[in-house]
């Protein structure tokens, strides 16, 4: 097989997502879309403590997308906020082809996308996820109305 | 005709930018350009570059010959009665939202229907959006059948005695298909209406003559036909433009100007506002002698052997649908389709990995793929420049696309 872009580590988490289902408890979602691409995800966490103790998404989109939505998952679960955007943010670095090689393996299968640094035009499916996760901390309090929480509910978390 | 390997051959050297290296088949987004086009622009900046229309030296008088010249070769292109009615614009889209804001905005009022169908570019329905708002006009849409068929039938149904403009392209981008403007604007004239023709993409693939469509205004863009970016037509009767405003303001499109106004220039000037794309200008000149050349019988029935190609071995590869009609003649060289579970963007970058050009997304037709049921699809289009064996590489790719995205089937 020739030398593709398509790597089995993104086709797999395409067609077989770990994460792709929906996430009744979850109490932070929010919906990040790219309309010029129709990638549509809904992203579902549920966070308790500071830490993302599960999470989930539902959607559609290019294979990209949806894939990496599925490893960011894969590697967020478990983490506290801080960790997460830490990873967001070394993520989005790769994407613009700032990063150390150290950091490149801190991200596990998600650097697999390592050469969207060369697609400009699937910066934007590559970062979906990412940049959803990075606005529900941005925007928790809209992040839990979409999720159906009402602000006491979730306050103390 | 008999077409001959030999003139395909001679053709394709006359595109530099066509080599084995890629297959271009997405032409309706843009065409190559032969040499002589290239050669054109060039010569225009080597020998005769200065302002035209406005110098009264050699030079500028050089330009303006080179650019009258354009003009006239676009009227006899597509049938004009006089190069008055051929104004440069930048594509297509200039050439309808001129349409949209000189006449749609000063003659239409509240309650007056405009027709669009919903097979449009968007290019050819923002302007009547716009058009609609502002004068309080009701747009209404004429739907197809799911294979972007239309009948006079539908076309007499759609209209309403309010209807005062039309809008419909002569060629889908999407589907393919043509349709006969020369009876819709005979039925929206017989109703009293304005009629708008969008060539962008007819103009590329079948002889167009206004005079016999009898549309009162048509559009078209000349980076799809051969020519560089940056150069379109607006045709317009001599009538209509004399009685509309202009739609920019300032050099060049005036007779005299006072610090309270202006009488505006003659026709073709009055809509040609600042300094023109003269280069540009001459790169269509080229192009149209190019398809002259050529012709159209060699080009039209080139397009059809490759569309039937291509039709003959898409419909082997499983999992994949095509758009529109399932006959040839009914495509134009545009072949639009869907591959189960596989997104057309995926597909894009797995056909450029394959050395394969095509074309990814809604088409700027959202509301027709909204129609149509498919909000994504991938396009190939063809120009009488490709081959069969470039659509083998095409479909070759295509075949793969799914084992590579993982599936077992
Ligand atoms: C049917 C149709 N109309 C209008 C346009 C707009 O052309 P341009 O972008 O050159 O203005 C296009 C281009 O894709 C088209 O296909």
């Amino acid at each position: 097989m020739q030398n593709t872009f398509y790597n089995e580590i993104l086709t797999d988490h395409n067609l077989h997502p770990a994460h792709k289902h929906d996430l009744p408890d979850a109490n932070m979602q929010l919906e990040g879309v790219n309309p010029s691409c129709g990638d549509d995800i809904i992203l579902k966490l549920k966070v308790e403590d500071g830490k993302i103790v599960d999470g989930a998404y539902v959607g559609d989109g290019c294979a990209i997308s949806q894939a990496s939505a599925d490893m960011m998952l894969d590697l967020v679960i478990g983490k506290t906020e801080a960790e997460a955007r830490r990873l967001s943010d070394i993520f989005l670095r790769m994407i613009k082809g700032h990063i150390t090689e150290e950091e490149h393996e801190e991200l596990e299968e998600a650097g697999a996308l390592i050469d969207v640094s060369h697609m400009p035009s699937r910066v934007k499916c590559a970062v979906l996820g990412w940049h959803t996760m990075d606005e529900i901390f941005d925007e928790p309090q809209k992040a839990m109305e979409e999720a159906g929480q009402g602000k006491a509910e979730v306050g103390e978390s | 005709m008999t077409i001959t390997q030999d003139m395909i051959d001679r053709v394709r050297a006359d595109f530099p930018l066509i080599t084995e290296d890629v297959a271009y088949l997405d032409n309706s987004a843009t065409s190559q350009k032969p040499q002589s086009v290239i050669e054109a622009g060039k010569r225009f900046y080597e020998t005769e570059n200065a302002n035209p229309l406005r110098g009264l030296y050699r030079l500028s008088v050089a330009a303006t010959e080179t650019y009258e010249q354009a003009r006239e070769a676009v009227r006899a292109f597509i049938g004009a009665g006089s190069t008055e009615e051929i104004i440069f614009t930048r594509n297509a889209t200039e050439s309808l939202n001129l349409v949209a804001y000189s006449w749609a905005l000063d003659n239409l009022k509240a309650g007056d229907d405009i027709l669009v169908t919903v097979i449009e570019h968007h290019s050819n329905m923002l302007p009547w959006q716009m058009a609609a708002k502002k004068t309080g006009a009701n747009l209404h849409y004429l739907y197809p059948d799911k294979t972007g068929a239309v009948t006079e039938e539908m076309f007499r149904n759609a209209l309403t005695p309010e209807t005062k403009l039309v809008c419909m392209t002569q060629l889908s981008n999407v589907l393919g298909r043509s349709y006969d403007l020369r009876t819709y604007a005979k039925i929206a004239h017989e109703a009293g209406a304005v009629f708008v023709g969008d060539g962008a993409q007819s103009t590329p693939h079948i002889p167009v003559n206004v005079t016999d469509l009898d549309v009162d205004f048509f559009a078209f863009s000349g980076h799809k036909m051969l020519a560089p970016m940056g150069i379109g037509v607006l045709y317009g009767k001599k009538a209509l433009l004399e009685r509309m405003q202009p739609f920019l303001r300032g050099g060049e499109m005036i007779d005299y100007v006072t610090t309270e106004g202006a009488v505006w220039a003659e026709l073709p000037h009055k809509f040609e506002a600042g300094t023109v794309n003269a280069g540009g200008a001459a790169g269509l000149l080229a192009a149209i002698e190019y398809y002259q050349k050529l012709g159209w019988a060699f080009i039209e029935q080139r397009e059809l052997e490759l569309t039937r190609y291509a039709m003959e071995q898409m419909k082997d590869v499983p999992h994949v649908t095509l758009l529109g009609s399932d006959r040839p003649e009914e495509h134009h060289g545009i072949l639009t389709f869907k591959v189960d579970g596989v997104h057309p963007h995926d597909i894009a970058a797995m056909m450029d990995e394959d050395g394969v050009c095509v074309r990814a997304g809604h088409h700027c037709a959202q509301p027709l793929l909204k129609y149509l049921g498919v909000p994504n699809t991938t396009r190939c289009s063809l120009a009488f420049y490709n081959t069969e064996a470039e659509i083998d590489r095409f479909t070759a790719s295509l075949a793969t696309l799914r084992s590579r995205m993982g599936y077992q089937d």
